[in-house]
């Protein structure tokens, strides 16, 4: 593990997105450090897929601040510079090439010169391949390899999306609900992958099941109306008064 | 991979069905003799020419529809600006031999009474000169357009529209005399290609097999881009846009390249064509020759290559064989086609033999294999 | 006297019948004139006999005189001399009628035979332009308004000065006030050009000319004779100035209506696809066919009338709206029955299915009804032009603008206020949601697509009124109605509503500077970069509505 560059890998200040008047972010502040997991929980409409949207690039903040590595102005950026940086990003739903076999959807995502005369005239190279049999043995894929993406299982193609972030190579990660449709086994065995993750590298888990993040034992910030509520061990912020409020009502 | 063999398989198929097309019809028409079952008349050669010019026309919407899921309704605008570019060639090799004998002016400028030639019609003279013209004003326009589409993020339909709002704005501006290229009647009565005469039955063979060659040539550029790693992000720009980004890919770069390109060849094809049917006017621009394009495609099979090239010939020669015979009914059958293949055979003819194989040959294997292959529930 | 003089004109009192009596006594009547003024050997007498001269010169003046003397047989003389009909013989004057009757132009009585050869007077163009000034001061004073007023709009147009005290005259008598001011207007483009008016008469003049403010004013106004004083001049220059800036004023008032006359066009074949393409996300390219269904259902009902009863053409229109809205409406359904509902949530192919469709629906009524324009008839109410400044606006531009405008606040209301509205935009919004919520979506969708359709057909009718009926009328807009639609924002009728206006009124106002079809190509530029910084239009929905 290499030594912090600066303190805070992710730094977001005073984050204000509105759409017509709807605040989805209300002056959100988080950092993340790295090689640290967070879990983001909060009702819904609290903020946690536009907060994606923001480090990602897909949206711009109204105002406020969202640096990485203390140096980069996320908001001046757009996605594909954000995702070279060393952001990756898992949707809520799977999202892989379902047309590509297994092994082009890793190869797509492999950390390579990214413009179209480079992929062009891109040969395939043994370290390439290299690459890709570790990537697929440690998402379990390696007996699917050939096949198209699109015949996978659901939580297959849950797995092979967080190994293509993997294959980014990334430093920070941001995994919208990876537990969403999994079987009990897939959820514990996700919950391992990304503890083995976060050994390495940053990640910021957005989840609605608590036995998940619960699995996963970190840091949990509580999201609402667009601002953190609670931040914590999850025993602290489920016995907060506040968040019971915001999620049972009153 | 799997994928690859079939890949590989249609390919040279494709080749050999176009090498013997290249050698068979100049064969049949010069060597059989007329009478005979085998002889080929000489009006059929142009006809096949522009069939291949088509399919070649086919081929470059079928790169950017098939494999990048863009919907180009403006592709008879490139096409037509490369064959502009041949006629501009072709009306200054007339010289002085023009109705008017205007030893530099086109016969339609001496008409107008225009004293001299425009500035864009110089250079026009030198075949490489045109030839260059004929990749790059498609070219120059793709770049332009799709710089200002893609990068504002405008797709789907809305780029549809907007490609068809071009080439209708192409249209409208090629019918005006001030634009200098022929009106209304376009560049015709040419005389003679590189010092060959257009007309001669020796200059059209030409044409013929150089067209084919051209579709040859664009086959295998197309098969390689779609091979490459570049043609496997055109994919997955088709089926997950906003996961390529967020992988770290510049889409909008990806959708540039690939929608210039495709217009070169539409160039190509529209240069090839001109000299063999001996005409290009504005009404080449018209929207609905690009969505008829699109038709073609479809009914091949879009994103398998070979498909655009069997589309365009066999609704070219359907469209050939009902004008004459029976033309009330072209248009209903036209239409019918549209309806019928986006309905019933969404992948195209190609594309339907495609997943009868795969799924005879999955078959096979599962009664091969002891264990059955699993399908994971979607 | 009178009774003198009937005595020694006619011939035998008892030979002829009651009729003649009636005859000569009206001549005698007229004659009884003519004899007063020449036994004052008035300036009539003494010009005629110039006439015998047939020396153009001597011609020249003899009208001038005649024309200015009065006599009220000086208007047949001018127009004899104008039809050469003027003739002479033996140092006489005669007017040959159109009856052939040769009068004599002194007296205006019967001449039999004449003694010796008659000819007629030559005229060349000098006296040709004499005899219509001439006319012009002589039908001013005509008992018919209307002849005055259009020898006021002559002599207006040739500024002869010597009609100037007739004109006087006339001004001073008329009792219609459109008749005096087209005589006062008469007056002031003499005395502007006349050499020798007083700096008050042109002044007042300039003043009169600056009212009437038209073209003609202002030529007049700016060709002010090389001796004019410097006030005149100023006054004049600032006229003209008044006037160019009223007419700049009503030519772009003409503009923008030409532009809100093409804008309803757009709308109206641009608002059913706004229901289509605008809020169910179809793409319908047989949408221009929906159009022309209508104006060809139009073409049948009024072909019924005309054949079945011809007194109810004036209702034609009014009768073919309902038809034809049911007529696309159910081409509409049956369309989305058989092919949309298959193809939702796939647009391009959606794209091309209805471009299909497009096509036989084209080959369908060119088989039918023929390649060629149908005639569809404009209906009397709605036939001429009402007049506003300087402009003129035609009943049936005036009737469509209305109509785009009801049929837009109809469709408002009905997407509003009524429960298929409420459906519509409820299977819009969330179709999931709808149905669950016991809404059957995909009834909603055919008839919110049937809706769509139908407005087309009515747009149609309206349409036939001013464009061809042929199987290719649909075609001319379906390109421009998905501007209109695309430019005013996906899923607004208000951004259709002024998308469309905006793009008619820029048409028009691009069209004097750029020409017809420049302007249209600088406009479809234009809208092409628009929707490239904006590409989800003028009226956007924002939010995470339109990320999802």
């Amino acid at each position: 593990m290499t030594a912090p560059v600066t303190p805070t890998l992710l730094y977001l200040d005073n984050v204000t997105v509105s759409f017509d008047g709807f605040r989805a972010l209300n002056a959100l502040s988080l950092a993340i450090d790295h090689a640290e997991m967070r879990a983001i929980i909060g009702p819904n409409g609290a903020g946690k897929t536009t907060m994606m949207d923001v480090i990602t690039g897909k949206t711009q903040p109204n105002e406020g601040t969202a640096l990485f590595e203390g140096t980069h102005d996320l908001t001046a950026l757009d996605e594909a510079a954000i995702a070279e940086l060393g952001i990756g990003r898992k949707f809520q739903t799977p999202t892989v090439f379902e047309m590509h076999t297994v092994e082009d959807n890793l190869l797509l995502a492999l950390k390579n010169k990214r413009g179209p005369l480079a992929t062009l005239l891109s040969r395939r190279a043994n370290q390439e391949r290299e690459r890709i049999d570790a990537l697929l043995e440690r998402v379990r894929l390696t007996a699917q390899r050939h096949r198209r993406a699109g015949e996978l299982s659901h939580g297959q193609k849950q797995w092979l999306e967080i190994g293509m972030l993997l294959a980014q190579e990334p430093k920070l990660l941001l995994i919208d609900e990876p537990a969403a449709g999994m079987t009990d086994q897939e959820t514990a065995d996700t919950a391992d992958l990304l503890r083995d993750i976060a050994k390495s590298k940053a990640v910021i888990v957005v989840e609605h099941d608590m036995t998940f993040v619960r699995d996963l034992g970190v840091k949990v910030t509580c999201l609402h109306e667009g601002s953190v509520l609670a931040e914590g061990s999850l025993d602290a912020v489920s016995a907060n008064e506040r968040v019971v409020e915001v999620y049972l009502g009153r | 991979m799997r994928t690859h063999s079939l890949f590989d398989r249609q390919t040279n198929l494709v080749l050999s069905l176009l090498a013997a097309a290249a050698i068979l019809v100049p064969a049949m028409n010069g060597l059989a003799p007329p009478g005979s079952a085998l002889h080929l008349s000489d009006h059929l050669v142009p006809l096949l020419g522009k069939y291949v010019c088509f399919a070649l026309l086919a081929l470059s919407v079928d790169l950017i529809w098939g494999f990048c899921g863009i919907l180009s309704l403006g592709h008879g605008a490139f096409f037509a600006l490369g064959g502009y570019a041949m006629g501009m060639y072709l009306m200054r090799q007339i010289g002085p031999r023009g109705v008017y004998g205007d030893p530099i002016l086109p016969d339609f400028m001496v008409f107008l009474n225009w004293k001299e030639l425009p500035w864009f019609w110089y250079g026009f003279d030198w075949f490489p000169f045109a030839a260059l013209m004929v990749l790059l004003v498609p070219g120059a326009l793709a770049l332009v357009f799709g710089w200002f589409a893609f990068r504002s993020r405008v797709t789907g339909v809305y780029f549809s529209i907007i490609t068809q709002a071009m080439t209708f704005a192409l249209m409208l501006a090629f019918f005006r005399n001030d634009m200098g290229l022929g009106g209304n009647n376009g560049l015709t009565d040419f005389k003679e290609i590189l010092g060959f005469p257009v007309q001669a039955g020796s200059t059209r063979i030409a044409l013929y097999v150089l067209s084919v060659l051209a579709l040859a040539g664009g086959y295998l550029l197309c098969r390689w881009v779609a091979g490459s790693t570049f043609g496997k992000v055109l994919v997955a720009v088709r089926d997950a846009e906003s996961r390529t980004r967020f992988l770290g890919y510049r889409v909008e770069h990806y959708k540039l390249a690939v929608f210039a390109l495709s217009a070169m060849l539409a160039g190509i094809a529209g240069a090839l064509y001109v000299p063999q049917v001996g005409i290009i006017n504005p009404s080449e621009f018209a929207p609905a020759n690009s969505i008829e394009v699109v038709i073609w495609v479809a009914v091949g099979g879009r994103g398998t290559l070979a498909g655009p090239i069997v589309g365009a010939l066999l609704v070219n020669a359907g469209k050939t064989w009902f004008t004459a015979a029976l033309p009330e009914f072209w248009l209903f059958a036209l239409g019918s086609l549209f309806v019928f293949v986006t309905l019933f055979m969404p992948r195209g003819i190609l594309g339907a033999a495609r997943d009868l194989w795969e799924r005879s040959s999955q078959k096979l294997r599962a009664r091969r294999s002891p264990q059955p292959v699993t399908h994971a529930a979607e | 006297m009178r009774v003198a003089i009937l005595a020694a004109l006619t011939p035998s009192p008892f030979k002829v019948h009651f009729m003649n009596i009636l005859r000569t006594i009206l001549r005698a009547f007229v004659l009884l004139l003519g004899m007063a003024s020449a036994a004052l050997t008035g300036p009539y007498e003494e010009a005629l006999p110039k006439f015998a001269n047939d020396s153009y010169a001597d011609t020249d003046t003899a009208i001038g005189a005649v024309a200015s003397s009065g006599n009220p047989l000086s208007i047949d003389v001018v127009e004899a001399l104008r039809d050469g009909r003027l003739l002479i013989g033996a140092g006489q004057v005669f007017i040959r009628r159109v009856s052939g009757e040769l009068t004599n132009a002194a007296t205006g009585q019967v001449w039999g035979n004449p003694a010796g050869e008659l000819k007629a007077v030559r005229v060349n163009n000098r006296v040709r332009r004499s005899i219509e000034a001439a006319l012009g001061s002589l039908t001013l004073l005509s008992a018919d308004a209307a002849k005055r007023l259009e020898a006021a709009h002559a002599v207006f147009r040739s500024r002869d000065e010597a009609v100037l005290p007739t004109l006087e005259k006339a001004i001073a008598q008329e009792g219609q006030t459109h008749v005096r001011n087209a005589l006062e207007n008469a007056r002031a483009a003499i005395l502007l050009s006349k050499q020798d008016a007083l700096p008050m008469q042109r002044l007042a003049a300039i003043e009169t000319l600056r009212a009437r403010g038209d073209q003609e004013a202002l030529a007049l106004l700016s060709n002010l004779p090389s001796n004019a004083p410097p006030d005149v001049v100023a006054a004049a220059g600032k006229a003209a100035a008044g006037i160019r800036s009223r007419l700049t004023f009503w030519e772009a008032v003409q503009n923008v209506w030409y532009g809100i006359s093409l804008g309803s066009v757009l709308l109206l074949a641009a608002i059913g696809l706004a229901i289509t393409f605008g809020t169910m996300g179809v793409i319908n390219m047989a949408h221009g066919e929906m159009v022309m269904l209508g104006a060809y259902t139009t073409f049948m009902v009024q072909e019924l009338i005309r054949s079945q009863a011809p007194g109810l053409f004036g209702a034609s229109l009014l009768i073919a709206l309902p038809l034809a809205f049911l007529v696309a409406g159910s081409v509409g359904v049956l369309i989305e029955r058989t092919v949309i509902r298959f193809l939702y949530g796939r647009p391009l192919e959606t794209l091309l299915a209805t471009w299909g469709i497009s096509l036989i629906l084209q080959q369908g009524v060119r088989t039918i009804f023929g390649p060629t324009n149908r005639e569809v008839g404009t209906p009397a109410w709605m036939s001429g032009a009402l007049d506003i400044g300087t402009m003129s606006l035609t009943y049936n531009r005036i009737a469509i603008v209305v109509f785009a405008f009801a049929v837009f606040a109809i469709l408002l209301l009905v997407l509003r206020y009524t429960p298929l509205g409420l459906y519509v935009r409820a299977v819009t919004q969330n179709r999931r949601m709808a149905g669950s919520m016991g809404i059957r979506t995909s009834r909603i969708d055919a008839l919110a697509f049937g809706l769509g359709s139908g407005v087309a057909g009515i747009a149609g009718v309206a349409l036939s009124q001013i464009d061809n009926v042929s199987p290719n009328l649909g075609q001319g807009y379906i390109i421009d109605s998905f501007m209109v639609v695309v430019f005013g924002g996906v899923g607004n009728l208000w951004g259709t509503l002024v998308g469309a206006i905006t793009l008619g009124i820029a048409n028009k106002l691009l069209e004097p500077y750029a020409g017809a079809v420049l302007g249209k190509i600088a406009l479809l530029i234009a809208i092409i970069v628009f929707i490239q910084r904006r590409p989800r239009g003028l009226f956007a929905l924002k939010g995470r509505a339109v990320e999802a």
